[in-house]
């Protein structure tokens, strides 16, 4: 019971508790699917807490660990061109690309700007009619209505100079790419409770039928996920496998219908390559032909990028729940934030940052807790690895 | 950045257009876009991603989650100078060596 008592609701929590221990009779391997979830637990301890029958295991949850290198060296490419105005979200910044990162490239000076909304970046582009104003467009199905929105802007205001460079993923094809794995142990998913805000829950009953999995929307608080994990192991004790909506109060059954339509006008699904995992069909966007004149890709020639990805790093394991970051050989020892070898070790939403940040040092033994001042989860970069070729996803 | 953050509407506006409010995060004041949920209000609580309202929610759920995640660190990072951060970044692990000999054993 290290954590509890800095709980919101320690009462309630320890009651949660008590109900999976009492429900549990076997061993089950459940996945968080989002990286913030992953900090939550991590943080408070969650997987401690929990009876020793049931395993958390890691999921593919943060945009910036599963964007491939050959997008951030397109990324890198666009932003040391003369002319060009870089826009990116700040967590971009020390994501390693092939021997450097935007912050780098910024050093050597290139217009890299951090903006806070993509729509900061079409204030930029109106406001440089001269220049080339790109943003980087990565996330899941939180953020690309935003970007879509953006590009739709663009177009409504005749805004030419601005492109976006696109590398959205979508949440859905990863879990079904996961469960296909022939090592996948996964027993049981938290969906993610911000993408299911946007999405709503129409796309998982399919997924839990075909792979007889329960799958839980889930939150983020402390209390969110010991809900998740109580009913989704409550189903995995009956031998049932339907899809459950934890996280009400936030997300309902349609998600947020204008945001979809959106989506399916300026996007169309595509296949899509993610870092350390390899090529999932249909799980990403690119815009649609219609907005082709927005597409940084289209704009820029950024084909024949020299992408090396060095081996020692297993971010790809970890991404699919096959590798505990602290079971990677180089965790801690020559991946640390200060230098990591993967984005997961660089992203404040990374599973190898979440394991460093809150003490998870060795394997075997339980965290402790983080010191008052602990350091955000960033780093310096360096080169990621992770083969396409030969993982199980590819 | 894929954490969406809960904030309170202060007002609403129509500008170039298009729907905004400026928007109360626990201290921090944005603009923020309205186009994916016309209907909020100012008094109101939405889930807010990179600048725009995605989900409406109660404010004692909006209120707990902002204290999560100030906890988990992750309003400064939303908020926060992002230039700072990437600056201070390998400095600030002082750890790193002596836990990289704990680690190993
Ligand atoms: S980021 Fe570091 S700790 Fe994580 S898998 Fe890669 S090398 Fe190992």
């Amino acid at each position: 019971m290290k954590y509890i008592d800095e709980f919101q609701n320690p009462d309630l929590a320890g009651r949660l508790l008590d109900e999976i221990r009492a429900t549990v009779t076997r061993p089950w391997a459940l996945m968080e699917v989002c990286g913030g979830q992953t900090h939550s637990i991590i943080r408070h301890g969650i997987d401690q807490l929990l009876p020793p029958e049931i395993e958390l295991i890691h999921g593919p949850g943060c945009p910036v660990c599963v964007t491939p290198l050959e997008m951030i060296d397109k990324a890198l490419e666009i932003a040391s061109r003369p002319g060009v105005i870089f826009c990116s979200f700040g967590d971009m910044l020390r994501v390693p690309g092939t021997g450097r990162d935007l912050f780098q490239v910024r050093g050597q000076g290139g217009d890299v700007r951090v903006v806070y909304s993509p729509l900061d970046a079409l204030r930029i582009a109106e406001q440089n009619p001269d220049r080339e104003v790109v943003f980087f467009g990565i996330g899941f199905e939180t953020t690309a209505p935003p970007n879509a929105m953006t590009v739709h802007q663009a177009r409504k205001r005749n805004i030419r100079n601005f492109s976006l460079l696109v590398s959205h993923v979508r949440v859905p094809p990863a879990i079904d790419a996961i469960m296909r794995s022939p090592e996948c142990r996964v027993q049981g998913f938290l969906a993610a409770g911000h993408v299911c805000s946007v999405m709503g829950t129409a796309e998982y009953p399919e997924l839990a039928r075909r792979h007889q999995v329960p799958i839980v929307v889930t939150g983020f608080e402390p209390l969110d996920i010991l809900e998740g994990v109580r009913r989704t192991v409550l189903q995995l004790e009956r031998g049932e496998h339907t899809v459950e909506n934890a996280y009400q109060r936030a997300v309902t059954a349609e998600g947020n219908p204008a945001a979809q339509a959106m989506l399916s006008d300026v996007f169309e699904v595509a296949d899509r390559a993610w870092r350390g995992i390899g090529v999932i069909p249909d799980s990403g966007w690119r815009l649609s032909a219609r907005y082709r004149d927005h597409d940084a890709e289209h704009r820029f020639s950024v084909e024949g990028i020299d992408t090396r990805e060095p081996a020692e790093c297993r971010s790809g394991e970890v991404l699919q729940g096959l590798l505990k970051p602290n079971e990677c050989e180089a965790f801690g020892t020559t991946c640390t934030p200060r230098s990591p070898l993967g984005a997961t070790m660089v992203s404040s939403e990374g599973a190898c940052a979440a394991y460093y940040l809150y003490r998870r040092l060795d394997a075997g033994t339980p965290g402790q807790r983080p010191p008052a001042s602990a350091p955000t989860a960033s780093g310096t970069p360096s080169p990621v690895t992770a083969s396409l070729e030969g993982s199980p996803l590819a | 950045m894929c954490l969406a953050v809960p904030g309170k509407v202060l007002d609403v506006e129509v500008r170039d257009g298009t729907r905004m409010a400026t928007v109360d995060f626990g201290g921090v004041v944005k603009e923020v876009c309205l186009e994916y949920l016309p209907d909020l209000k100012p008094g109101e609580y939405a889930i807010v991603h990179v600048g725009f309202a995605l989900q409406k929610l109660d404010e004692e759920s909006a209120r707990r989650t902002l204290e999560l995640f100030e906890t988990l660190g992750l309003l400064q990072e939303e908020f926060g100078d992002p230039w700072e951060a990437a600056e201070a970044a390998g400095g600030e692990w002082p750890a790193q060596d002596g836990v990289g000999g704990e680690v190993r054993q």
